[in-house]
């Protein structure tokens, strides 16, 4: 056993791995959230806002992070839209744009047919330019943005109307998976102009530790990964999601599931490796 | 005005439907009246106490606007309506409008040092429009310098101050010294090693663009890498995300091959643009690592979620590798998967460690400057808020408590807005 | 002149930004030269793309191992283009039905966008989920109590793996409210609030000092690497 494991062909802990995520997947393991502190105050962010608010969604992410911060887009489009706030969508990962099409065409067009295209959501789509986009639209939206996604043009929009700058945004709603997103927010929209913007995240859970510094004053709110999407989940279903909710507004409490046992996976892991490493060490072999 | 605006379209296009409407409005009103009726919808009182003010710090193109509205839930579902003329006997023209419930406005767009009449109207739900109220004439004041980032402006004169300072005082010749960074001691021997083997190197400059501080932090260890490879003549591949990154790595390191006196062994074919696409680019490494096995591997610059999937491979055909980002979030990854990795300012420092050259060690002098700086700010942040806490506000002394408060509140809120 | 020209440039526009965010007046001119920026990134698409095509038509030739993946990733390229160029299979936008080309190439239901959902979206998850394997076989090879700083960073890593799950919960629900600073999940918290936060603050502080001097360097002609190496 002790040769075994001394010398565990890395395939093994990938198929341990595989039947820890797959498993809970297959039998729909789920558990209740307890909401904490951020996923809260993110919640209350949107909710102190009144019908009718503009919010800037930005949708920085693509289809490889689509299973940790999708749950996370969809709950706060279903929370914007139930609040009745005018959703301008834009993106400044080039698939992002697709991640926004995926978005109005699961929740708005779906469960919202009363919203209408141009006067209560706008998809501006994926400009190329990381930070340097941030940085003019803060100041000058129609320096960048012509057209909405699909080449219509901004002046025919109507809720594109005086629109000049995001500043007039009541809130911005960043959905991050790295560069650009949520940081270069921080610091090129928020932080010169903290007095006129405020701005909640989305992030996957390797960028949250790095997120964690802005908060609480450039950052309120914060979602770190599937954990924080589950909680914010829970919050808004509990508030708007009534008897029954769809399946799609649960994504983020049943990937919950498969985190805990791979989670529990890593630990036993961990732990094998230690007791291994104390009996080489007791043989003398290593110092 | 807009409710105007739109009852015009309504006459132009629908003109039965106008007249109808109209004639039944008449109608409607007359009955009301001559029923006595004590309430006809009203329209909504005028917003009060309305002040105009210049939006300080900016090119003098913004006017700030804060009024009074009596009737709170009376404008539920309605707006205010903004206008703005140069003479109050002009055409009033639209700013914009905000929400119900909302009693300011900047409006944007003015000309500086013009005087402008700014008037506001109460719309309610009925598109019913109040009395309008008029601000006295304001005209926005031209900044030269944004004053809210004045405390930000002298903070990076005595950064790049220091700078520059040492940067002159290396080029004078006196010595500065850099600690050991046992990553970079590593650079000849992971290099030397594939020579013996006979393998490739391979080096990813990051993932990000050269717009990345930390791709050219990248390209400058490169340069040194190639240098090293081209003395050994050991055959290094550079694989990129970005075409820009490509063209550069390919002239650091052709120049590199020309330092080492070899520039006949350059191969520009090795360096190339792969995908921007982060996991298609993965796959592409993932193979070439798994296909040729190359002795080492230098990952140096901005690295995300592919740094753990690289370093793993990189770690199952047996390479030396070294790595080096300022990407905190990656950096646990590194040091579990690779031989040496340079922590955030080490990769910095790594341009002037390999090259000595007294302009690289000057800059890094003048960081410890910074450092000192910051440092400062965050002890008297520290202590001065402590004294608050422990003076007030029903604490021992209220007037020291408001001294070390309003230190607090001015640091906080000015020094670092 | 080769290197002067650049280096100009560099400074110039280096300079611009600085100013454009003291003085409010030239503002626009820093959004000038964003959008400059913009574009030139936009062309730098059309050099990648080309460069593309030379890497793999040239394995191709040569036919060095692999080369037939060369072959499938020009011809995935080539059908991506055309299709998304020549937008086959989009419907006409509804205020120009006369113009073919009047739709938008991600039209849900058409050829290209098949591609990305079908083909572009599995793939890239899929690579990206490869991380939980290789996260757990570095824990099991990487992850060792050699001293004292180790084990913190064991017990650390424990309590934030647990608490961010149900496990978390389950495992110190039973400690009364007086205590209940120390469940796992609210240690969690306090972990990634108080700790980290230190810890990333201070090495955030260290970069953005390493990227000021960089960059100040680089505006000021003395670091020239981005143009190709140190020496003229």
């Amino acid at each position: 056993m002790y040769t075994f494991l001394k010398n565990l062909d890395r395939r093994w802990i990938f198929l341990l791995m595989f039947l820890a995520v797959a498993i809970p997947i297959l039998f729909e393991l789920q558990f209740p959230e307890h909401p904490t502190g951020l996923a809260q105050a993110v919640f209350d962010e949107i909710e102190a806002l009144q019908p009718g608010d503009p919010v800037l969604l930005a949708f920085d992410y693509d289809p490889a992070s689509e299973g940790e911060l999708g749950p996370m887009a969809t709950t706060f489009t279903y929370h914007c839209a139930k609040k009745g706030l005018k959703m301008y969508f834009m993106a400044l990962w080039p698939v992002g744009a697709q991640m926004i099409d995926d978005n109005i065409a699961k929740v708005i067009k779906a469960d919202f047919p009363e919203l209408e295209y141009g006067k209560d959501y706008v998809n501006l789509g994926y400009k190329s330019g990381y930070e340097g986009v941030i940085k003019v639209i803060v100041t000058n939206l129609r320096g960048l943005y012509t057209t909405d996604s699909y080449g219509t043009s901004i002046d025919s929009i109507p809720m594109m109307e005086g629109v000049t700058d995001i500043r007039q945004m009541k809130l911005l709603v960043n959905v991050s998976a790295g560069y650009p997103g949520t940081t270069e927010w921080v610091q090129y929209a928020i932080t010169p102009f903290s007095k006129d913007l405020r701005m909640v995240a989305g992030c996957t859970g390797i960028t949250a530790p790095l997120l964690y510094p802005y908060i609480p004053n450039q950052l309120p709110g914060l979602l770190g990964a599937i954990k924080g999407a589950a909680e914010y989940e829970q919050l808004v279903m509990d508030a708007y999601g009534g008897e029954k909710v769809d399946q799609k507004y649960m994504k983020a409490r049943q990937r919950m599931g498969p985190q805990l046992i791979a989670h529990l996976l890593i630990i036993g892991l961990i732990i094998v490796a230690n007791i291994l490493f104390f009996m080489e060490k007791r043989k003398g072999v290593v110092r | 005005m807009a409710n105007m605006i739109s009852r015009e379209r309504l006459r132009r296009r629908l003109p039965a439907l106008w007249y109808g409407t109209w004639l039944l409005r008449t109608v409607f009103v007359f009955v009301f009246i001559a029923a006595g009726a004590a309430v006809v919808a009203a329209p909504p009182p005028a917003p009060t106490g309305l002040t105009a003010k210049d939006h300080g710090w900016d090119k003098g193109t913004a006017v700030d606007l804060v009024w009074e509205y009596p009737g709170e839930a009376a404008l539920d579902g309605g707006f205010f309506l903004i206008s703005y003329a140069m003479d109050l006997e002009d055409d009033f023209r639209i700013a914009g409008q905000t929400l119900g419930y909302e009693t300011v406005y900047t409006v944007n767009g003015l000309t500086p040092g013009v005087d402008y009449y700014f008037k506001v109207v109460a719309v309610n739900s009925a598109l019913e429009e109040s009395e309008a109220v008029v601000s006295e004439p304001v005209a926005g004041r031209l900044q030269w310098v944004d004053g809210s980032r004045i405390w930000f402006l002298i903070t990076v004169m005595i950064f790049c101050g220091s700078v520059v300072y040492f940067i002159r005082h290396a080029r004078k010749g006196r010595p500065l010294k850099v600690r050991k960074i046992a990553g970079l001691e590593a650079v000849d021997e992971a290099v030397g090693r594939a020579t013996e083997m006979g393998r490739s190197v391979i080096f990813v400059p990051g993932i990000q663009d050269m717009n990345d501080i930390q791709t050219i932090a990248g390209i400058n260890v490169l340069s040194r890498v190639a240098q090293i490879a081209a003395e050994n003549s050991a055959s290094l591949e550079v694989p990129t995300t970005r075409s820009l990154v490509m063209t550069t790595a390919r002239e650091t390191v052709q120049s590199a091959f020309l330092r080492a006196g070899r520039p006949e062994a350059y191969d520009e074919n090795k360096i190339n643009y792969i995908t921007d696409e982060q996991f298609g680019y993965v796959a592409y490494l993932q193979g070439q690592m798994v296909r040729e096995k190359p002795a080492a591997c230098f990952y140096m610059g901005a690295f995300f979620a592919e740094a753990l999937i690289l370093a793993e491979t990189g770690n199952s055909v047996g390479a030396i590798q070294v790595a080096g980002t300022a990407m905190p979030a990656q950096l646990p990854f590194f040091v579990a998967s690779c031989d040496y990795t340079l922590i955030g300012e080490e990769f910095f420092a790594a341009s002037a460690y390999l090259t000595g050259s007294p302009e690289e060690l000057g800059s890094l002098k003048g960081q410890d400057v910074g450092k000192v700086l910051v440092a400062i700010g965050i002890v008297l942040g520290v202590v001065f808020a402590t004294l608050a806490s422990i003076t007030g506000p029903e604490g021992l002394n209220l007037e020291s408590y408001h001294f070390f408060q309003g230190f607090v509140d001015y640091l906080q809120g000015t020094v670092l807005h | 002149m080769k290197r002067n020209i650049p280096l100009l440039i560099t400074a110039f526009s280096g300079l611009v930004l600085i100013l454009a965010y003291f003085i409010p007046m030239t503002q626009s001119w820093g959004e000038v030269a964003a959008i400059w920026f913009d574009i030139l990134a936009s062309i730098a698409f059309i050099l990648g793309g080309g460069n593309l095509i030379k890497l793999h038509a040239r394995k191709m030739a040569l036919r060095q191992a692999g080369w037939a993946y060369s072959a499938i990733t020009l011809l995935a390229f080539a059908l991506t283009l055309f299709i998304g160029l020549s937008k086959i299979g989009v419907s006409p936008n509804l205020q120009f039905p006369d113009m073919a080309w009047s739709g938008h190439y991600r039209e849900s239901g058409a050829p290209f966008w098949w591609i990305y959902e079908y083909a572009f979206k599995p793939l890239t998850a899929t690579t990206f989920s490869m991380l939980a394997f290789y996260i757990a076989s570095a824990a099991f090879r990487a992850f060792r109590a050699k001293n004292l700083e180790a084990i913190l960073l064991l017990g650390t890593a424990f309590i934030i793996l647990l608490g961010r799950t149900f496990a978390g919960i389950i495992l110190t629900s039973w400690l009364p409210d007086s205590l209940a600073g120390l469940r796992i999940e609210n240690l969690t918290v306090e972990i990634m609030r108080v700790v980290n936060t230190a810890g990333s603050r201070a090495i955030m502080i260290g970069i953005a000092l390493g990227v000021a001097s960089t960059s100040l360097k680089v505006l000021l002609g003395v670091d020239r690497s981005y143009l190709g190496s140190g020496e003229e």
